[in-house]
């Protein structure tokens, strides 16, 4: 098992690494500078190549990535250029956010989806059937658009502020609702789904037939012998779910102005500001690294001959 | 289970059926109407995409009415819009004077009888008093028309990728694989991003359109890609292929006429699949600035238009519209879909 770690462990540092330099390569290939983009257009060509001698833009892509890798290996990211400020200063703060926000989506979407996947997935008749059509409906609304319509209400009714975070505990819970019930809920919709599906398929196993036969009552068979092996389906896509968690959080961070890693990275790719792109393109590959990695381990929990092929393989 | 149903037990899992049918049927009906009318917008909208009446900013919907204030009854009509509050963006309708619609006339189904006063304008008009409605039928062309090319593209690149994976095998399988998972793994909308960002801000309509079918084509690959490797290394080790092989048939005729067929019905549900992944990813990166930009209507650049207005959600909700088409094109889809119950399919990882 611990060679198992340590492989899934090297696989994230080279994510990490890979994600970060590609995005370093891909943001200097990109036409258009930091300079052009900051300075104003009737800058003298003086000034320009001052500033870009200034920021380390005038060096060749190879000689200024070399140096950013020697720098990162001693844990300095370089100096965002629209900040002003050292790249490891800037992203602890809103990769947290980032993080706050994406693990209480998750739980939310886990909270609501699973109950009501065993629910549909167990039963026929109205309420079933209402939770499935719920659940169709949130299916079709992405990140982009819940948030969009949340963002709607909130506007209508004044009960959630949308930008402007302060640093109390209750205002921070305040202004996480809408944005975690923008990325949890259609999550939610597809974890019920695929509950729903996996509890259909373990209800019709003979050891279900059995227990009822026993006597046993219908709500402890599903909540308690059907619920573990019906688990392990949805076990089985936590992993790509920390993908499409953060694609769902950078467009519900720059809509509701969630001061995330997304919207941070978003300023960097629009200013060119190379370093601080490079920064929060490895950050996030960090989260995925550690997600998966963390969804293969809980998945060995709930099926046990996941983690023995795991162990095979490794 | 081999036990004797009820019935009523009968009775409920054939409606259920039933309404799976009706509610998949509807959804077909829905996206047959939404296909219909990106193909004849010029003909459906009342006005040119870029078309703009610098009095009516923000104006509300105009309501056709058939019966006036003295209650007389009249062929379809509107009131024009007479501004209240400068300020505001306040409108109330003019109902001293009626001004009737026109059917079937300058090649379009209906228009305002006096556009320069009072332009029908269903979904109200936009902060650049653009149509909202024509906007949205243009801006359907754009988006769904990339969605589509898109899915296409990842198609035809997944599929190479994937036979030539699932055929060759040995070390060409193994490259191809880790660098589809590697693909995977990563959150689709910040690779599209990232990717786009490197492309010159500023680009011609057409060659921008070409460049993000091409990026979304690679975004979606690999979810093709990785199933049809699978199926034409199972196929391949069935009767039929060894024995077209023992005929003699090349590989590339083997491949075509034999191994990729087999991946069609795969192939049919992952396009339902991208489609509205693209239609969004779309939307996603020109609200964030990065995609078309805004003269051209996509419900992209439209919602981007509309966010910039923050009294939009409280003031002007008709300029979400095109969220809401893009909220019926998907779900109509998922009505399809879920009756062939892939309306939640994620491509499981071995």
């Amino acid at each position: 098992m611990s060679r198992y770690i340590v492989r899934r462990l090297a696989f994230a540092a080279l994510l990490v690494v890979v994600v970060s330099s590609a995005s370093m390569i891909l943001a200097r290939l990109a036409p258009g500078d930091y300079v052009d983009l900051s300075l104003p257009p009737e800058a003298s060509a003086e000034a320009k190549a001052q500033a870009r001698a200034r920021l380390g833009l005038d060096r060749s892509i190879s000689a200024q990535y070399l140096d950013w890798l020697g720098a990162a290996a001693r844990l300095d990211f370089g100096r965002s250029f629209l900040y002003d400020r050292p790249v490891r200063e800037l992203i602890p703060e809103r990769a947290a956010n980032t993080a706050v926000l994406a693990i209480t989506a998750l739980v939310v979407a886990t909270g609501i989806g699973l109950p009501l996947g065993v629910v549909s997935g167990s039963r026929r008749g109205a309420l079933s059937g209402a939770i499935r059509f719920v659940s169709l409906v949130l299916l079709s609304m992405p990140p982009l658009l819940t948030s969009l319509f949340l963002v709607f209400v909130a506007a209508r009714t004044g009960w959630f502020p949308i930008g402007g975070m302060g640093d109390s505990a209750i205002d921070v819970l305040h202004h996480l609702a809408l944005p975690a019930a923008a990325i949890g809920l259609p999550l939610a919709a597809v974890l019920e789904r695929l509950q729903a599906q996996a509890m259909g398929e373990v209800i019709g196993a003979p050891f279900v037939l059995a227990a009822l036969a026993r006597g046993v009552t219908r709500s402890r068979v599903v909540w308690r012998s059907a619920l573990k092996p019906s688990l392990r389906h949805v076990a089985a896509v936590y992993g790509l779910i920390v993908g499409s968690l953060l694609s769902g959080s950078f467009v519900v961070e720059v809509i509701t102005a969630w001061p995330g890693i997304g919207s941070l990275m978003l300023d960097a790719l629009r200013a060119r500001d190379v370093y601080l792109v490079t920064g929060c393109a490895g950050t996030g590959a960090l989260f995925l690294g550690c997600g998966t990695l963390l969804s293969d381990l809980a998945l060995g929990v709930v099926d046990p001959r996941a983690s023995e092929r795991v162990q095979e393989a490794a | 289970m081999t036990r004797r149903r009820s019935l009523r037990e009968l009775w409920r899992a054939g409606s259920a059926v039933a309404r799976d049918r009706m509610a998949s049927r509807f959804g077909a009906a829905v996206l047959g109407v939404a296909i219909a009318a990106t193909v004849a917008a010029p003909m459906l909208a009342p006005h040119a995409a870029g078309d703009h009446t610098d009095r009516l900013l923000n104006a509300p919907p105009t309501i056709p009415h058939v019966r006036d204030d003295a209650g007389e009854w009249h062929a379809p009509f509107i009131y024009p819009w007479r501004l209240v509050s400068q300020l505001e963006q306040r409108y109330e309708e003019d109902r001293s004077t009626r001004v009737p619609l026109v059917w079937l006339s300058h090649g379009r189904l209906v228009e305002s009888s006096d556009d320069a006063r009072a332009p029908l304008m269903l979904l109200g008009a936009d902060s650049f008093g653009r149509d909202v409605f024509s906007r949205v039928l243009f801006g359907a062309r754009l988006s769904l028309g990339l969605a589509a090319a898109a899915a296409l593209g990842a198609m035809l690149l997944g599929s190479i990728v994937g036979a030539a994976a699932g055929y060759l095998g040995g070390l060409w399988d193994d490259v191809l694989m880790r660098v589809t998972d590697f693909v995977m793994v990563l959150p689709a909308i910040y690779v599209a991003l990232a990717l786009r960002a490197v492309l010159p801000l500023v680009l011609p309509p057409r060659t921008l359109f070409a460049m993000l079918v091409g990026i979304f084509a690679v975004v979606g690959a690999p979810f093709i890609a990785r199933g049809v490797r699978a199926i034409v290394r199972s196929e391949r080790r069935l009767d039929y292929a060894s024995a077209a092989e023992a005929l003699g048939a090349s590989d590339v005729r083997l491949l075509a006429r034999h191994l990729l067929p087999a991946t069609r019905g795969f192939i049919v549900v992952q396009l339902t699949l991208l489609v509205p992944a693209f239609i969004v990813a779309e939307a996603t990166l020109s609200y964030v600035g990065l995609g078309f930009p805004d003269p051209m209507a996509s419900w992209g650049t439209m919602l981007h238009d509309a966010s910039s207005n923050l009294r939009v959600f409280a003031d002007f909700p008709w300029l979400l519209s095109p969220a809401v088409a893009m909220f019926l094109v998907v779900f109509s889809l998922n009505l399809v879909l879920q009756r062939a119950g892939a309306a939640v399919v994620y491509n499981e990882r071995p």
